[in-house]
């Protein structure tokens, strides 16, 4: 067959070495492309005890690589992409998926073009088009104002997926096989990774559930207090448009936008966020969106599924203690 | 002797121009932007204030690379006024943004960088504000042969080191890399400082090196890796249910009980 195509998914774990639901969810994707290019489906997973992890993923039917290495439990760009290409260079054709995450992006981009094959990056879907089995990449240009469907010249091809590209797939009727792979890890020198400096009791905003959101209009620090509490409440996180950031109401890692962070959570709360194309390409992949707004003409309403009317101040308090008083 | 930091930048249609201001024509895959001036894509504007805050502290030459076609002279100059010494200019009307892909554009860079002479650092945007492919850079690093270092707040320069705070999801890390490094840049390192009048008035006397395509004998857009078949204003729109009560608090209210209602919480 001419589109013969193994596909690889570059699989990551949270803190607790869990795989990511957006790893399991680009295996859901990996194994639909698998399925269509008649090729096989493998899991390629790195870093330090991870064996659970590789039967968590084994599961859903990935064959999965496991190189389990101290020397690979933080990610060195240099370091990763010697170890994943030692794999890729043994195949021929292929496709290799990776969350467009911090790691999967700077690593796909090192890799495509070494191989010098086609890279899509920041994408929000991939199918397989008819009989010929191009693969078509869909993605948000000039800041989620536009969206390009695009197709790669080479026969083998990269691409980093947002995260609810898909659903996480239901268990495979036969379980993937799990190979730990010895590999001799060279210390690259090139670029060495000093210290890290993160907040590992904050959950990441890419990473909540639930995110809870603000625009100009909370007017203020104590406004993004008020939204502090309803995440926590739901075990989610506070996010921004980029006006309270510039503002210095709230960090700039806290932006959620093509600028900032893109996430797509369960719920999606936007409170005094009128909808800029800048925000909701950040955003529009979320599950459910929910917005607080006082003008009724505001974009964020098209793009809404649930919405009041109504000043926060007035609107949110009363929602709050509902849904603490439903949940409690 | 200082040292020689090239900032590639590519100049696009001011992206914060309202959405309705962007208009897609479907025929001719590209997006037209009305009324926009072009500007330095902001993530490249950041790559270029983080050398002239290298600039600050060492004797250092910066050089500004870019491609493009109908560039505008009086960004080129601003830009420059803020702290560049040179500017390395692909100009060719074959440099058709519909038609140029990450990989093209960086091939031209990399011939840019050559008639730059040496250099140590190269900084650029971590991704254009039209594409938003975020490719360029390490792609260029890649034709050059030379490291690469993802998304920084911060670059120092010391004893042919550089060091990188790269941004993680929830926090930094500090990078380390021998030089010559690429090194491309995120908002969170800061905005570009905006040029005095005397500087504006200078900048006009810096040196431009101009060359065409076959100047610089490539051979572009041909060499795409990815194409775009299609290109359609997006579609976010949902079915909203709008909430409402006798007061805007019973409404929020009422908000909590039909998400409880619909399972949403």
């Amino acid at each position: 067959m001419d589109n013969y195509r193994n596909v690889y998914v570059i699989a990551e774990v949270t803190d607790e070495k869990k795989p990511t639901e957006h790893t399991l969810e680009l295996v859901g994707l990996g194994k639909n492309l698998a399925k269509q290019t008649g090729g096989k489906l493998f899991a390629l997973l790195l870093g330090s005890s991870l064996r659970e992890a590789a039967e968590e993923i084994s599961i859903f039917g990935a064959d999965v690589t496991v190189v389990d290495n101290e020397k690979l439990a933080d990610y060195n760009p240099l370091i990763y992409f010697s170890v994943v290409s030692k794999f890729l260079e043994k195949d021929s054709s292929f496709v290799v998926l990776a969350g467009h995450t911090s790691l999967g992006e700077d690593l796909l981009l090192r890799l495509a073009y070494s191989f010098e094959v086609g890279l899509v990056t920041d994408c929000i879907g991939i199918d397989v088009e008819n009989s010929a089995g191009n693969l078509v990449f869909k993605r948000y240009v000039y800041g989620g104002n536009a969206l390009a469907t695009q197709k790669v010249r080479t026969n083998t091809a990269m691409s980093t997926l947002r995260a609810r590209v898909g659903d996480v797939p239901t268990a495979a009727e036969q379980k993937g096989e799990v190979n730990l792979a010895e590999i001799e890890i060279e210390e690259d020198l090139a670029i060495r990774v000093r210290e890290k400096e993160v907040s590992l009791k904050e959950l990441n905003l890419e990473d909540a559930p639930v995110v809870v959101s603000g625009g100009r209009g909370m007017a203020g620090e104590e406004g993004f207090a008020k939204l502090e509490d309803l995440a926590s409440f739901l075990n989610g996180v506070v996010g921004a448009t980029r006006p309270p950031v510039d503002a210095g109401w709230i960090s700039p890692t806290r932006q959620v936008g093509i600028t900032g962070k893109i996430v797509a959570p369960e719920i999606y709360i936007a409170v005094a966020i009128s909808g800029s194309s800048q925000h909701l390409s950040g955003m529009g992949e979320s599950g459910t969106i929910i917005a607080i707004n006082k003008d009724a003409d505001a974009y964020i309403f098209k793009t809404a599924n649930y919405g009041v009317v109504g000043k926060w101040q007035e609107v949110l308090p009363a929602f709050s203690d509902e849904v603490k008083r439903l949940l409690g | 002797m200082g040292i020689h930091i090239l900032v590639c930048a590519k100049l696009v249609a001011d992206p914060e121009v309202p959405p309705s201001s962007m208009e897609v024509n479907v025929e001719e895959k590209r997006v037209i932007v009305r009324g926009a001036s072009p500007v330095i894509s902001p993530f490249d504007e950041s790559a270029l204030e983080a050398a002239i805050r290298i600039k600050e502290t060492q004797e250092a030459k910066i050089t500004l690379l870019t491609a493009g076609r109908n560039l505008s002279k009086a960004v080129v100059l601003k830009a420059m006024a803020t702290g560049v010494d040179e500017a390395i200019i692909a100009e060719d009307n074959a440099l058709d943004p519909a038609l140029l892909d990450s990989w093209s554009t960086a091939k031209i860079l990399a011939e840019l960088a050559k008639q730059a002479g040496s250099f140590d650092l190269i900084l650029t945007g971590r991704q254009a504000a039209d594409t938003n492919a975020g490719q360029v850079g390490v792609g260029l690093s890649y034709f050059l042969n030379i490291p690469a270092v993802t998304v920084a707040q911060k670059v120092e320069l010391a004893d042919n080191k550089v060091i990188v705070e790269r941004v993680l999801p929830n926090g930094f890390e500090v990078v380390e890399a021998s030089t010559p490094v690429l090194v491309t840049v995120g908002g969170e390192l800061g905005e570009l400082r905006l040029p005095n009048v005397k500087s504006m008035k200078a900048a006009k006397q810096l040196p431009q090196k101009n060359f065409s395509l076959n100047d610089l004998q490539i051979d572009v857009p041909g060499q795409a890796m990815v194409e775009t078949t299609e290109l359609t204003p997006p579609s976010r729109e949902r079915d909203c249910v709008l909430v409402e009560g006798e007061t805007q608090e019973e409404a929020g209210k009422y908000l909590a009980q039909k998400l409880r209602e619909d399972k949403i919480i």
